[in-house]
């Protein structure tokens, strides 16, 4: 699988993980899904409500989802992805990342922020029918840029 | 009713976004829903037919967990369901291994936990389960002995106990940890004692010092829940807040002469104090036991409340008190229900918190720090201790004395002063004598100050009885009951 995603938007992304640097940042990704992947077209912030820990763990709030979810709807897209930042650690998926991951056929992006700064950014596909043979697979990230 | 499915189900659903269904209540649309799309039916459900934990259904804004009706709640035509997989997850690498194996029972505890273990809801792990707990009380008084004391029946393997303080005799009335022969010990040592007594297989760990920013995070560390058994609102803020920022639930319970509360907050997903009351009250607004009053018999109702929900929370069993408060009314002996929401801006656990780490609770709380032992003046305000009033009456000094307490007061113990209780104040100032000089008391000196601020600034000279009939008994006559 391969997920299309504008400069600007890959930008503001790994932006967004500078800034709540030592925190993680997370966020929901919008667009459509196609056969070939997912197409990311807006990319919405939201709150770490993980405070106890927002360093090395990240939750966004059901109603915060709702929201996300309704402007999606008003906007034709569709939730196709999240992403979140690792401080100091690789832009691999934890343990963690897999337990906590639910939403088949979406794509997981996590950047590495080493000393605040933005490094590797990594998509994961999570395929499966399931909670049983649910998977994350390695997706490349594609970056378009915009057109004046 | 439409129900919205989030796009990783909709290739369980014929691809459709929206699924129109005819149903009266949540669980009928629900299950209409599967009815339909029978392959849903184990991506929402578990083999237990339970909603998976990490299934959020809302009904319009609302998750369905938190509707008093729950799956029962009537639901109209123009009504949404919601469908909401969790998001969450980490860089936390440390695998979190399996879970540290859980302590055995000896013989011993097997007989004596034997009425646990025969319930499938709590059975052999269970109660292991509790010999793993560690849980924290703060406070060892009113609502602190109850908790303790079944805690440590239960067979919670580790307890924490926060206090300084040390049993007076008023306190026997409720906090049923203590003796009579314990009064003027430590309430940590005396607590100790009873508890080792009924349980000598658990660890109890002392902390004999006021709980402060300062030292709340470390103490707080070592347990897996904390239970509030405090009296004021600058430790109950402050207990809240360290709760949330360890990450740890909060068994919250609170009591007020015939009145008490109680509630689960700061779990994951659940609201914290905070989300409930933002700010605290002005001082003084809200009386303490000391001040008011309190049923000796609600702590023992309110704790074993708490105690209740501390083991349901260890156990995983059950309801937890998480996004509800319960009012207990005692004279009615009614318990009702409020519903309470996590509030996403909320200071503290909110989406964006704007606390991060423990503050100034006295400064939030408007606490002012206490006057030194000689303050001539507080608030513009003339204060004169006991002795010097006794040394001034002895001498034939013409002061007239008021006493701003309530008549059931006046009744257990009086100075022989002029009694207007302080609501009444107002609408009796002109029962006062302008030209002579007015020395105001009550039980403590709190009242007394704020109804010497009122007569000063109607024209009245005034002075405010420091420390009150407390510390004329303490000071000048013992043979005046302290009460």
């Amino acid at each position: 699988m391969e997920m299309k995603i504008s400069a600007e938007i890959y930008r503001q992304i790994r932006q967004h993980g500078e800034e709540t640097y030592p925190h993680e940042c997370c966020g929901v990704l919008l667009g459509k899904a196609l056969d070939r992947g997912n197409e990311v077209e807006v990319a919405i912030r939201a709150g770490n409500t993980r405070t106890d820990s927002a360093h090395n763990r990240y939750h966004i709030a059901p109603q915060e989802l709702i929201s996300i979810q309704r402007q999606a709807r008003e906007r034709s897209l569709d939730i196709v992805g999240f992403y979140h930042s690792h401080p100091d650690h690789p832009a691999r998926w934890s343990s963690t990342d897999f337990n906590e991951a639910h939403w088949l056929g979406c794509s997981y992006v996590i950047t590495s922020v080493e000393t605040g700064v933005a490094s590797e950014t990594n998509s994961f596909f999570l395929a499966g029918t399931g909670e049983d043979d649910k998977q994350f697979q390695d997706e490349e990230i594609l970056v378009w840029s915009e057109r004046c | 009713m439409k129900i919205h499915i989030p796009t990783p189900l909709r290739q369980f659903a014929a691809k459709q976004a929206t699924v129109t269904v005819e149903a009266a209540t949540v669980g009928q649309a629900l299950d209409e829903l599967t009815l339909a799309h029978p392959e849903l039916k184990k991506h929402l459900y578990s083999e237990e037919g339970k909603l998976r934990a990490f299934v959020n259904v809302y009904l319009n804004d609302e998750d369905i967990r938190y509707l008093s009706e729950k799956e029962n709640t009537a639901v109209k035509e123009s009504d949404s369901l919601s469908i909401i997989p969790s998001i969450a997850g980490g860089s936390e690498m440390a695998t979190l291994a399996e879970a540290p194996a859980l302590p055995s029972l000896n013989n011993d505890e097997i007989a004596r936990y034997s009425r646990h273990l025969i319930l499938p809801e709590v059975g052999m792990e269970g109660q292991q389960k509790l010999k793993a707990a560690k849980v924290l009380c703060v406070g060892t008084g009113g609502l602190g002995s109850p908790l303790a004391f079944y805690l440590a029946a239960a067979g919670v393997g580790t307890l924490g106990l926060v206090d300084f303080d040390v049993v007076d005799s008023s306190n026997l009335q409720r906090q049923i940890i203590h003796s009579t022969k314990d009064v003027g010990r430590p309430k940590l040592d005396s607590a100790e004692e009873k508890l080792k007594a009924l349980n000598p297989h658990m660890n109890i760990v002392k902390y004999n010092t006021m709980l402060l920013s300062a030292n709340a995070m470390e103490i707080f560390k070592d347990f897996d829940i904390v239970a509030d058994g405090t009296d004021n609102f600058q430790t109950r803020y402050l207990v809240n807040d360290a709760c949330v920022l360890s990450g740890k639930p909060n068994v919250y319970g609170s009591i007020f002469r015939f009145e008490g509360q109680a509630s689960v907050f700061a779990t994951e997903h659940g609201p914290c104090y905070r989300c409930l009351y933002p700010e605290p009250p002005p001082p003084g607004l809200v009386p303490s036991c000391a001040e008011g009053g309190v049923l000796g018999i609600l702590p023992g109702l309110v704790g074993i409340i708490q105690a209740t929900e501390v083991i349901k929370l260890i156990l995983g069993v059950g309801d937890p008190l998480i996004g509800r408060l319960l009012l207990v009314d005692s004279l009615g002996m009614r318990f009702r229900e409020l519903k309470l929401r996590k509030n996403p801006d909320c200071p503290v656990c909110g989406t964006h918190p704007t606390v991060t780490a423990l503050i100034d609770y006295d400064q939030f709380c408007g606490i002012q720090p206490a006057p030194a032992a000689y303050a001539p003046l507080i608030n513009g305000i003339q204060q004169i201790d006991v002795t010097s009033y006794k040394q001034q009456r002895d001498a034939g000094r013409d002061s007239f004395l008021l006493d701003v307490r309530e008549p059931h007061e006046f009744k257990i113990a009086e100075i022989g002063g002029y009694l207007i209780p302080l609501g009444d104040l107002q609408k009796r100032v002109g029962e006062l004598d302008k030209n002579r000089e007015i020395v105001v008391h009550c039980k403590m000196g709190g009242r007394s100050q704020k109804a010497a601020e009122f007569l000063q600034q109607a024209g009245f000279k005034v002075k405010n009885l420091a420390g009150g009939i407390t510390a004329w008994s303490e000071q000048i006559d013992p043979r005046i009951p302290k009460y």
